[in-house]
């Protein structure tokens, strides 16, 4: 049996559905995007005062259409995710604005070098099984900055990335990217390799930029997340169901607004919503009600068939400390539980703003131990056991006993070195090291095992050339040099 | 890959068939007994024993070796009897009187007897005088003692201070070890060494025997 989460019954989610629909009938969404005004009009949909008022049978029309499932492959077209009931995934959180650095434990802006460190080193976390855009190199122009990510991701890391746009001129590029690697548009329509956050501004809103990624997306046949960021208490009711009511209607507005484009478009019901902490003006990410309403938005979306997404199991420390690890752990084994398929956390701190590849190590650990949970408890040749007791008793004990032998490495999960279960003396022998330290031993480690991803060179080619070519459109002559 | 090689290679995968037959194939070639024990399977266990010690294989992987290594033993034992070729050494183990708690006790004894040492397990609540004899008796180099319990510790001492009375010590030499055991404690009651576990236990059998 999968142990499983469950915080709202059947009743409570179709009153919270109920209501979302009533409030997209009756408020509407401020759509700041005029071909998707267009594209609703030509539903007879139009708007007033900026407000586009959905009516019930559009939504459900535009559900009609989602897929219940969908697939992503790596950049060798290898199948790495299938989006489907019960299917967990890890991807490290996304565009952080800072890298906790290595040397200093200070943060500082993320340059070329510190992004291939990092796309190297998700590489071979082999619990992360994808990586994302996770932080923001700050020595490209901010025009570039988008798909510069992108371009260090595909050239240094095979994995499927969760990316986006900042802009709606970037979609382009980043699409040809795409299709460079994976060598068509139809190829990458088949394997799809990214996932785009799309996200509505909170309350009940789509500008410009965002909806405009949603169409783009829809027309290359872009899987997309939708990240609804109601932040409970503030731009959205302080009870947590009334911020999972508008959760649900700003993410239904943006499936018809995907689905306007080409019905069948693959979606992740999505989020980031928060609790605001009134004392400190925040919205923590380690909130337990954060947690909370990650796993309840995400039952709704079940209910509605559609594969889940949630910017769970990030923390808002500082430092690579105890909170960091609670906080973190907390959030993946809940995500873990609540069957949540694409869990967007790995690496965060400090809110959504701070990578650390530390961390990262030690979240592939939480990771791991998450998904081992959520493997649950199931017989593995354990009866009868009077034939393994008799052996235990003969031989009085059975480390080597063929039994162990078939079921020792799956049936227990074998951390990496930065967790530490050495006996205390082994420990001191080894150093007496901290957390912190193993961390950054087994992030060099593991970097100095990389290969590059396996396309051929006039791929690598091209993707420097589209590159170049996008930075030199904003005044950029030459791109930062690229290590190793 | 000369058949030494192969030896050493199937005793690190733990496959006691290869070795058994390997092992008399290298027999059967010639090969001096006490080369195939020396360039094949103790060399083997070394290897294992390296593995073991950097977290690229795990205790079981160990076991599985030192099954592997006894098949080959026991194809070799009574011509290595023969050539008067003795064991790397051996040594008396047991968990101190009073303490019943012998899961480290047990996996010491299992990684010394991998590692080529012939064990002598008392068992556990092992009287203090029970320890001694089997020292005499035995002809033992070294005697290991464990405890998990603070209470019993005491009981290491008394072990230490019968040897010295027996005139055993510095020709019996001690190891103590256990969760709440130090290197500090080891030098207080005059115990030879101290092993913080099974794998430390070997390494430090091999000093005390000079092997």
């Amino acid at each position: 049996m999968r142990p499983a989460l469950r915080f709202l019954n059947d009743e409570l989610v179709k009153k919270v559905i109920d209501e979302a629909m009533g409030l997209l009938e009756t408020l509407g969404v401020e759509l700041q995007n005029p071909e998707a005004a267009r594209l609703l009009a030509g539903r007879g949909v139009t708007a007033t005062g900026g407000r586009v008022r959905l009516p019930r049978h559009l939504v459900e029309q535009a559900l009609a259409g989602v897929p219940g499932e969908f697939r992503l492959c790596d950049s060798s077209g290898r199948e790495t995710h299938h989006f489907a009931p019960g299917n967990v995934y890890f991807t490290p959180g996304s565009a952080a604005l800072n890298i906790l650095d290595s040397e200093t434990g200070t943060m500082r802006r993320p340059k070329t070098a510190d992004y291939v460190e990092y796309a190297k080193l998700v590489s071979h976390l082999e619990n992360i099984a994808a990586q994302s855009t996770a932080m923001i190199p700050d020595d490209v122009p901010a025009e570039v900055q988008d798909s510069y990510r992108l371009f260090l991701s595909l050239l240094y890391c095979a994995k499927p990335v969760v990316t986006g746009c900042f802009t709606a001129a970037s979609f382009p590029v980043m699409r040809e990217m795409q299709v460079c690697v994976c060598g068509s548009a139809p190829a990458l329509a088949e394997k799809p390799l990214t996932v785009f956050s799309c996200c509505p501004t909170a309350p009940l809103k789509w500008s410009f930029v965002t909806a405009q990624n949603v169409l783009d997306c829809a027309r290359a046949m872009i899987p997309v997340e939708f990240i609804s960021m109601p932040p409970a208490g503030f731009m959205a009711p302080v009870t947590l169901v009334g911020s999972l009511i508008q959760h649900t209607a700003e993410t239904l507005s943006g499936i018809v607004i995907s689905q306007l484009v080409r019905p069948g478009t693959p979606v992740l019901w999505g989020g980031s919503p928060a609790i605001f902490d009134v004392r400190r003006e925040t919205t923590p990410m380690g909130a337990i009600e954060t947690m909370m309403l990650d796993c309840a938005y995400a039952e709704i979306g079940r209910q509605f068939g559609i594969p889940t997404q949630a910017y769970i199991g990030l923390s808002d420390a500082k430092l690579l400390d105890a909170q960091a690890g609670l906080e973190s752990g907390i959030g993946a084994v809940l995500a873990a539980l609540a069957g949540i398929n694409s869990v967007s956390g790995p690496g965060m701190l400090d809110f959504e703003s701070c990578q650390s590849l530390e961390k990262l190590v030690l979240d592939n650990e939480i990771c791991g131990m998450a998904l081992r949970l959520v493997r649950g408890i199931e017989p593995k040749d354990d009866f009868p056991a009077l034939p393994l007791f008799e052996e235990l008793l003969r031989d009085k004990h059975l480390l080597i006993a063929r039994h162990t032998r078939k079921w020792l490495k799956t049936e227990h999960y074998f951390p990496g070195p930065v967790i530490d279960r050495a006996n205390r003396g082994r420990w001191q022998a080894e150093g007496s090291l901290t957390l912190g330290q193993r961390a950054r031993r087994e992030k060099e480690r593991l970097a100095a095992q990389w290969q590059p991803p396996a396309f051929a060179e006039d791929v690598r080619r091209e993707l420097g050339r589209l590159m170049a070519a996008e930075a030199r459109r904003h005044g950029m002559d030459r791109l930062p040099d690229l290590p190793e | 890959m000369t058949i030494l090689d192969a030896i050493a290679r199937a005793l690190e995968t733990g496959d006691d068939e290869a070795v058994g037959s390997q092992t008399r194939a290298a027999l059967a070639a010639e090969v001096p007994a006490k080369e195939i024990l020396d360039s094949g399977l103790i060399r083997g266990m070394d290897r294992v024993g390296g593995l073991f010690r950097d977290g690229e294989i795990f205790l079981p992987d160990v076991l599985l070796a030192a099954r592997a290594m006894d098949a080959g033993l026991e194809v070799l034992r009574p011509l290595l009897e023969a050539q008067a070729v003795a064991p790397l050494g051996k040594v008396v183990i047991g968990t101190v009187q009073g303490d019943l708690h012998d899961i480290g006790k047990n996996l010491v004894g299992i990684m010394l007897r991998g590692a080529g040492f012939e064990v002598i397990d008392l068992g556990n609540d092992v009287a203090p005088e029970r320890f001694v004899q089997a020292a005499q008796d035995s002809g033992a180099q070294v005697v290991g003692m464990s405890a998990l319990l603070t209470t019993t510790m005491p009981a290491m001492r008394r072990v230490v201070e019968q040897l010295a009375a027996a005139e055993l010590k510095g020709r019996v030499k001690t190891i103590i070890g256990g969760a709440p055991v130090t290197a500090g404690y080891a030098a207080e009651i005059g115990a030879d060494a101290h092993g913080f576990d099974a794998a430390a236990a070997v390494a430090l059998c091999r000093r005390l025997v000079g092997r």
